[in-house]
């Protein structure tokens, strides 16, 4: 197989227990380069239990994790990271009260000078954040203000920035768009297009058809531990991805309950 | 009218005027300047008469500042890591305590002595540092139980060792003179309108703490450990996340404050010359207080050394120009109480002025 082939990540037959309880059955699912993966699935389907083994929060105790191919074991999440896997967790691990630039590049900050004369390059760090954020579409006015100061939604995209300038091949963005408004959301996923066109991988998780639907290129729906299957665009309408997140019984049992309480109601 | 033509400003200049008011919000001493020299104009107005405008009197206050000031650098940075240290009084005492104990008692050579009680502090640093990261529990609770070891262990070794509670002597050890110069010596400038001709001592101490600001306020604003020390006061568990160094930056900033203790400690025994086993008690309340003032969150995360060095000089202007107005100094710690509230309450205002949404 040569490597564009071969899908960047890969999980086969994973599965996790928690005591007694089954979070993930036997779950398959592959990533390829430049492609924009949505995992659905309704609360306690197991998609932060999926996301997290991805991630390296914890092994899986079923199944296979392959990286380009090549079986991998992550200890740490700082481990996964190392190998170009980021994880931008919904409560964004940013410090509201630290600036842009100091968030954007805690950890990892240039700097000039040697030994003790060694210090914070901040005039090239607020440049560089002021031109990630210019890609996007962000006009900061001043990368020394707080991130507090920051929409939902260009919070969500800075930390998606964050990820994509330090190298991530593989981006798993975990709930990006679940607290944010409609148009804040639009930022966050006209971004998430952004990161695909440059090539990277992105799992987009999500309990919202609705923001799934446009930017998603294959779309993984899980329910209650388990895979219902990948599909295409063209496999899946927007109402079957409702009808198999959900179950289409269920549905139609609220439907015809909801019926009857008009009617007694009336 | 012309007036629709006068007050046509350009929007891009209101917009500059707009996000400048922005900037200096944003600055967490702000707050502590403007309240620095507010209190030192109370002074003037109430008791300039009686002396309190006047080198004599500033040196008084400088110097008081200059020794809560040293403390308070190390404790910004400490609490802009998001942990508090109480133990830092009582490094004082034991500091102290060693130096006079060891030049006095067994006649040490002073400036071996000064090293063993540096040791001893940054000991004392490292293993404060070293259970909190360990334990996992609040620093507050650590550092409340050191300092109540540290102060009980120099009262009863000293009485062990010398049947007393105080040392005095130093100022007769070999070594003092070249030692004083750096701990405790002082300029004297006289002052050319002053009656009396009396000169006002500034001791060096002044130099110590301006020093060790400037220090203190490069490193955090622009160095990497800088950096790491608002992001593990912010939020440990992210900073640990981006490969942030969270455990060995807290014991390092445990053994900076420790060793501004043995610095004051120093000083304190060098310019007294002798030692008491009491030196420093309240010392650790009066630096958080005075770094609470210079605009640093108590939760971390946020402050500014500078802002420490202001609240500092507060405090300091405040002890001291007490005495001047003639009010009974008993009254100090009202001040000192009613002014930690004010501070924290306009330090929140600001904070929330500087974070707000758009």
């Amino acid at each position: 197989m040569s490597a564009e082939q071969t899908p960047i990540l890969e999980v086969r037959n994973v599965s996790k227990y928690f005591g007694g309880v089954v979070a993930l059955k036997e779950v398959s699912m592959d990533l390829r380069r430049g492609e924009v993966m949505c995992l659905l699935g309704d609360n306690g389907a197991g998609k932060s239990t999926l996301i997290k083994i991805l991630s390296g929060v914890y092994p899986p105790d079923e199944g296979e994790y392959l990286l380009e191919g090549k079986p991998v074991h992550f200890t740490s999440p700082r481990d996964a990271l190392e190998r170009g896997i980021a994880t931008v967790y919904q409560d964004l691990a940013m410090i509201p009260l630290m600036s842009i630039t100091r968030n954007f590049f805690l950890g990892s900050e240039p700097t000039r000078g040697r030994s003790i004369f060694k210090r914070f390059d901040i005039r090239r760090a607020d440049a560089i954040v002021r031109q990630e954020l210019h890609k996007i579409g962000i006009d900061i006015r001043d990368p020394a203000q707080p991130v507090g100061t920051l929409s939902g939604g260009e919070r969500q995209s800075v930390a998606i920035a964050r990820a994509v300038y330090f190298g991530a091949k593989v981006l798993i963005l975990d709930e990006p768009t679940s607290a944010l408004g409609v148009k804040q959301a639009g930022i966050v996923l006209r971004y998430v297009a952004q990161a695909r066109a440059r090539g990277v991988a992105v799992i987009f998780i999500t309990h919202n058809p609705q923001h799934a639907y446009p930017i998603g290129d294959r779309f993984t729906i899980l329910k209650r531990g388990r895979s219902l299957g990948t599909f295409t665009k063209a496999e899946l309408s927007r109402n079957d991805m409702i009808q198999m997140m959900s179950g289409g019984e269920e549905l139609e049992e609220l439907e015809r309950e909801l019926h009857e309480f008009r009617l007694q109601g009336g | 009218m012309s007036v629709e033509v006068k007050t046509g400003t350009p929007l891009d200049e209101r917009l500059l005027q707009e996000s400048l008011v922005r900037k200096l919000f944003r600055r967490p001493e702000l707050g502590a300047i403007s309240g620095a020299a507010l209190v030192w104009v109370l002074f003037a107005l109430v008791a300039g008469d009686r002396g309190f405008v006047s080198l004599r009197a500033t040196a008084n206050f400088l110097e008081v500042a200059s020794e809560l000031g040293i403390l308070a650098v190390a404790v910004a940075l400490l609490m802009i890591g998001g942990e508090f240290d109480l133990s830092i009084g009582s490094i004082i005492g034991g500091a102290g305590m060693t130096i006079a104990i060891l030049s006095v008692e067994y006649q040490w050579n002073l400036w071996a002595a000064i090293g063993v009680a540096l040791l001893f502090s940054l000991v004392v640093g490292a293993i404060n540092g070293i259970l909190v990261v360990r334990t996992k529990l609040p620093s507050f609770i650590i550092t409340l139980g050191s300092l109540f070891i540290i102060r009980g262990m120099t009262i009863g070794l000293t009485r062990l060792i010398t049947g007393r509670t105080q040392v005095g002597g130093i100022k007769a050890t070999t070594a003092y003179d070249s030692a004083s110069k750096f701990f405790a010596s002082s300029f004297e400038i006289t002052d050319p309108a002053s009656t009396r001709g009396l000169p006002a001592e500034f001791p060096v101490s002044i130099v110590w703490w301006l020093v060790l600001a400037a220090i203190g306020t490069y490193v955090l604003l622009r160095t990497r450990p800088g950096n790491w020390i608002f992001g593990i006061g912010g939020d440990a568990n992210a900073a640990r996340n981006v490969g942030v160094p969270v455990s060995r930056m807290k014991a390092i900033l445990f053994m900076v404050t420790a060793t501004s203790a043995w610095l004051v400690g120093t000083i304190q025994v060098l310019s007294a010359g002798g030692a008491d086993t009491l030196r420093g008690e309240q010392r650790e309340f009066y630096a958080i207080i005075a770094v609470v003032i210079g605009g640093t969150l108590l939760t971390g995360g946020y402050g500014s050394v500078l802002g420490a060095v202001f609240g500092a000089l507060t405090v300091g202007m405040v002890q001291q120009g007490i005495i001047y107005t003639g009010v009974d100094s008993d009254w100090f710690k009202v001040f000192l109480g009613a002014m930690l509230i004010v501070a924290v309450l306009v330090n929140n205002y600001i904070r929330r002025r500087a974070a707000e949404a758009r």
